[in-house]
């Protein structure tokens, strides 16, 4: 209220109705404005100074600016530098400076067989698990379409339940299910006749030890973490769509594969990109989950891109220059899906 | 949905409006019934953490796994309170997730709220550029930023330090309170703020008394996100703690829980439990505010 008091003097005050509340006491405010007014012409002079150039919104943004600047973008400006460095643990701890050496931290990564290893897999995961959570979730999103309005809000809340699953509790739970001792993975599937692959040899089966199986579990895993998000927006999108269409739809014969292919699908095409490209930066840069399950890096050949970038410079000895030459191509990875992101983005109006 | 124009022509006097009806009645108990599984799918391994939590070592490793404990105990939170695996209870970590959180939630709204009167209520040269960055920035992936931001830390001695984190979280949390928030921004209409000025309110009382009431419903909900971020957020936490167990933030206290005695299956799922089901609770009851904000914004690292 005090700044108000500042800002008013010099605009005609009226009595009565002000929209700040202060009610009909005029004699309150002059009594307000009176000692502030040395200050008065510098404030009004700034103020018209900022607005006749036009800096208001630039002020306003100045502290998220910032912020963002400091601890995201130079950041990763600094993985672009570090990555032609021999930053190492010399250097951190200050005993020698680093030095420029141009490619070789690139050079040494792409003679490495991990590093190629590590990007199959993050590639084959992407490829496997981006289509999985796409399918499930829109299957489920038009199954919510066509549930009554009580049984569309359990599931979808049940779904929501799933997605808000902090991914550390999500690895931790999934690690307890598929353990080999008392894990109800494994007593399920010595269950399963053997027809389907089922049978006795499934009981204490190990399910982090290989690349295979933990990635398995890790396509389970984030299909579960990733179907409610798309499901939920699919449905939203399903909402937006006029109801004649379907019906027309069918009056010309088509079943419900040809009425998503020829009415749903391309009048939501654009929804669907925007999730198959969220989908694909999530899942290729998956961490946490990764780190969890194939054992908190204690698996070489189990390394998805992002561990294997995170081992390079956290565990002994630290390999900074190395690890952010894989971080920059991981980083350049993820920002050519998100180009496609934000092209996207943009068709869709986002920027209006 | 599309049951409608069928229940249209049953009711209009169909001759085989009784196969009909029993069409749709069957037709909605399949539909139903995969509603179900999808429930189940969705919550089992949550409910299986449950159970598990309150499950007597004896019933966790025995040959046929329960749904529900048959002998439900406390024992499991029993030992995640008494700290008896790190030597420090729970409630130190939830101290300390909760001054991490807090802290960086306030934060981020308060120079996200700036921001996004800034982008929502002014034509500006570089608007739509800095909206495409915010966009960008979002999805750089952590774990290549955390190499960087670890040697900086360490320069500035905020490693082993809740307050680096606090720093971390309310960066990573800007861009999309920022986003959101925008839209909030815009949807106040301008006459509103134009009539105060006309009757003389200046631009702070107008940002007290019109701006801020009208956008709180967007802080509200960005705040869930942000909060729900900073509680949840791996990385950072596993890099800049390190070895200090007694700074450890809840996931972290988690992760380090399973890595240290990864068979004590009881006692792991009440840690977990404990951590997990604030956040579910939450998300439980600002679901309705969230859904629009889930498909407006795609949040989620």
């Amino acid at each position: 209220m005090v700044t108000s008091s500042h800002s008013r003097p010099g605009t005609p005050s009226p009595a009565g109705s002000t929209p700040q509340g202060h009610g009909p006491d005029g004699s309150h405010k002059t009594d307000r404005s009176a000692p502030s007014a040395p200050t008065r012409p510098f404030r009004q002079r700034a103020a018209i100074w900022i607005r006749k150039r036009g800096l208001g919104p630039y002020l306003l943004l100045l502290p998220a600016t910032a912020v963002i600047g400091a601890l995201i973008i130079w950041p990763a400006i600094q993985i672009g530098l570090f990555s032609f460095q021999n930053y190492g643990l010399m250097q951190i701890s200050g005993v020698e400076p680093a030095q420029w050496i141009g490619f070789s931290n690139y050079s040494q990564i792409l003679h490495d067989p991990e590093f190629w290893s590590s990007l199959k897999i993050s590639l084959y995961f992407a490829v496997i698990v981006v289509p999985a959570t796409m399918i499930v979730g829109t299957l489920v999103g038009l199954l919510l379409a066509r549930l009554g309005p009580r049984m569309r809000s359990f599931v979808s809340i049940s779904a929501i339940l799933a997605w808000a699953t902090p991914a550390v509790s999500a690895s931790v739970i999934f690690a307890w299910l598929v353990d080999p001792d008392g894990g109800v993975v494994d007593w399920a599937l010595t269950k399963v006749p053997s027809w389907l692959g089922g049978g006795a040899h499934w009981s204490g089966f190990s399910w982090t030890n290989a690349p295979l199986p933990a990635y398995t579990v890790l396509t389970v895993m984030l299909v579960w973490t990733g179907f409610p998000f798309i499901a939920v927006t699919v449905l939203a999108g399903l909402r937006t769509l006029p109801p004649e269409l379907h019906e027309a739809a069918r009056v010309d014969g088509a079943g419900p594969w040809r009425d998503f292919w020829k009415v749903t699908f391309p009048l939501l095409r654009p929804i669907f990109l925007v999730l198959a490209l969220l989908s694909t930066i999530w899942d290729f840069g998956m961490f946490t989950q990764a780190y969890i399950i194939t054992g908190q890096l204690g698996n070489r050949d189990e390394y998805n891109l992002g561990l294997y970038e995170y081992s390079q410079a956290f565990t002994q000895p630290p390999h900074y220059g190395l690890a952010s030459a894989a971080a920059f191509v991981l980083t350049i990875i993820l920002l050519i899906v998100t180009v496609g992101y934000v092209r996207a983005a943009i068709k869709q109006g986002a920027f209006a | 949905m599309t049951s409608v124009p069928i229940s249209g022509r049953a009711a209009s006097g169909h001759p085989r409006r009784g196969i009909r009806r029993f069409n749709r009645a069957s037709r909605k108990a399949v539909l139903n019934l995969l509603g179900l599984l999808v429930a189940l799918f969705a919550l089992f391994p949550v409910l299986w953490m449950i159970s598990t939590a309150f499950k007597p070592a004896s019933e966790i490793y025995s040959l046929t796994p329960q749904p529900i404990p048959l002998h439900p105990t406390l024992s499991n939170f029993q030992q995640v309170f008494s700290g008896s695996v790190i030597g420090m209870s729970y409630w130190n970590f939830l101290k300390n997730s909760l001054f991490v959180t807090l802290v960086a939630v306030a934060l981020s709204s308060l120079i996200g709220l700036l921001a996004a009167i800034a982008l929502g209520r002014f034509k500006f040269k570089f608007r739509t550029t800095y909206l495409i960055v915010l966009l960008i920035v979002q999805l750089l992936p952590q774990q290549a930023l955390v190499v960087s931001l670890f040697i900086d830390f360490r320069k500035y001695n905020l490693l082993d330090s809740l307050v680096g984190l606090i720093l971390v979280y309310t960066a990573f949390a800007l861009p999309v309170t920022v986003w959101m928030l925008r839209n909030f921004a815009a949807t106040v209409p301008k006459d509103l703020e134009e009539a105060a000025a006309i009757d003389g309110a200046g631009a702070w009382t107008r940002f007290w008394r019109i701006l801020l009431p009208l956008i709180s419903p967007g802080l509200v909900s960005t705040s869930v996100f942000a909060f729900i971020f900073a509680y949840n957020e791996f990385v950072f936490a596993l890099t800049f703690l390190g070895t200090d167990t007694a700074k450890f933030t809840l996931p972290l206290y988690v992760q380090y829980f399973y890595g240290q005695n990864s068979t004590n299956w009881g006692a792991i799922m009440a840690s977990s439990t404990l951590f997990t089901i604030p956040v579910l609770a939450f998300f439980l009851f600002t679901q309705r505010r969230l859904a629009s904000g889930l498909v407006a914004g795609a949040v989620k690292g």
